[in-house]
């Protein structure tokens, strides 16, 4: 019990330091940072409830006020932005994430939680990212999918990162990577 | 940590924060089903006087949380004066904003402490079906705690990363960094149970 709970409330945490690292924006105001990493490593550290729990506590905290988003960003206004399928997505991009990570158990870790982080942390993501934008700036969702493309090489660098991450992880800490633990 | 809540102290800190988030959910509402230009651009004026009322410091603050929006007011103009249709394309613009800038001053005249409340009252509901809502009250607190020590033991890594290298940090630094996390989680975790556990006061 203690022990899932802290888990939980450190990976929101990390969610929040890994929007801090230097970050590049590329056009669209939707930067590009680790954050997403962290998305896809609640999901497949953490597992698909506990990485989804992980994620929605980040978000309390961010509609709370906090700025816990990548540059400094927070509040109500985040939920209303053009941008806000996105974060909608973030808890279901884990769950999925996780969800795979926890059943596909007869392939190597690093194949796994990479691709299950290109579905959850990409597929998943994207198509509540781009229906938010769709609806908010009120254009098909061809051409909202047309305005993030640019966002996707560097996601799919980050799920294969998230691969690499959670079988080293589950060398050093196997107790830790609650996915795969029982 | 600092929240997003504005230094400046205004009337609306006053108010409960209930009733300003219900406020800002059938504002927001109200906002879609209204498709008239001019109504907008009243709504718009209206949120931003209000901006102005509490003077020039808050304004400030208010408009520098509003220029994220830049990238996508760029995008919608653009789209409409290509396709001709100006008008809906004001109104999808007028929306935004004044949506975005609503949600905002909520924030901004809202102490965490008050948010705080505001998610403890939410959670009632969970006491009666008998969930604890003690678990989540200590993992705000958790978060809010230890992200500033992340930050500093990743500063910390990324120090000792530059003192041993030439180039840059890259991704390799994540995974001593999440060690770091989980080994911290361990600790906290057997503080938590050697005081008794995360049940252990008054209100299971």
């Amino acid at each position: 019990m203690e022990k899932n709970v802290v888990l939980i409330a450190l990976f929101a945490a990390l969610i929040a330091v890994l929007g801090l690292i230097p970050k590049i924006t590329l056009g669209f105001g939707v930067p590009i940072t680790a954050q997403s990493l962290g998305v896809m490593l609640c999901g497949t550290v953490l597992g698909a409830r506990r990485g989804t729990l992980a994620v929605l506590l980040f978000l309390v905290l961010v509609a709370i006020g906090l700025p816990l988003l990548s540059g400094g960003r927070g509040g109500l206004g985040v939920f209303v932005s053009p941008s806000a399928g996105f974060l909608v997505g973030w808890p279901f991009a884990a769950f999925v994430t996780g969800l795979i990570v926890e059943k596909w158990r007869n392939a190597p870790l690093t194949l796994v939680a990479g691709l299950a982080s290109v579905i959850g942390g990409i597929v998943v993501m994207y198509a509540f990212g781009i229906a938010g934008l769709a609806y908010a700036l009120d254009k098909t969702m061809l051409e909202a999918t047309a305005l993030v493309t640019a966002f996707i090489p560097g996601d799919a660098l980050k799920a294969a990162i998230a691969g690499m991450l959670t079988a080293a992880l589950a060398k050093a800490r196997p107790a830790s990577v609650l996915s795969r633990a029982a | 940590m600092i929240s997003l809540t504005s230094p400046v102290k205004t009337r609306a800190h006053g108010w409960p924060a209930a009733a300003k988030l219900a406020a800002l959910c059938l504002a927001t509402l109200g906002l879609f089903f209204i498709q008239n230009l001019w109504a907008h651009l009243a709504i718009l004026v209206s949120v931003l006087a209000l901006y102005a009322a509490p003077g020039w410091q808050f304004l400030r603050g208010g408009l520098a949380k509003l220029w994220m929006l830049w990238p996508f007011v760029l995008i919608v103009a653009l789209f409409h004066l290509i396709d001709g249709s100006v008008i809906p394309g004001l109104v999808i613009l007028l929306r935004l904003v004044s949506a975005v800038a609503l949600a905002n001053l909520v924030t901004m005249t809202t102490r965490l402490s008050d948010m705080i409340s505001v998610v403890h009252w939410l959670a009632a509901p969970l006491r009666r079906f008998g969930i604890a809502s003690r678990p989540l009250e200590i993992a705000i607190a958790l978060v809010i705690r230890m992200t500033p020590v992340l930050l500093a033991k990743g500063r910390a890594l990324g120090d000792a990363w530059r003192a041993r290298s030439p180039r840059r940090a890259n991704w390799r630094i994540i995974l001593p960094f999440t060690l770091l996390a989980l080994d911290d989680a361990d600790q906290i975790s057997d503080a938590l149970r050697a005081r008794g556990g995360l049940l252990s006061t008054e209100d299971t």
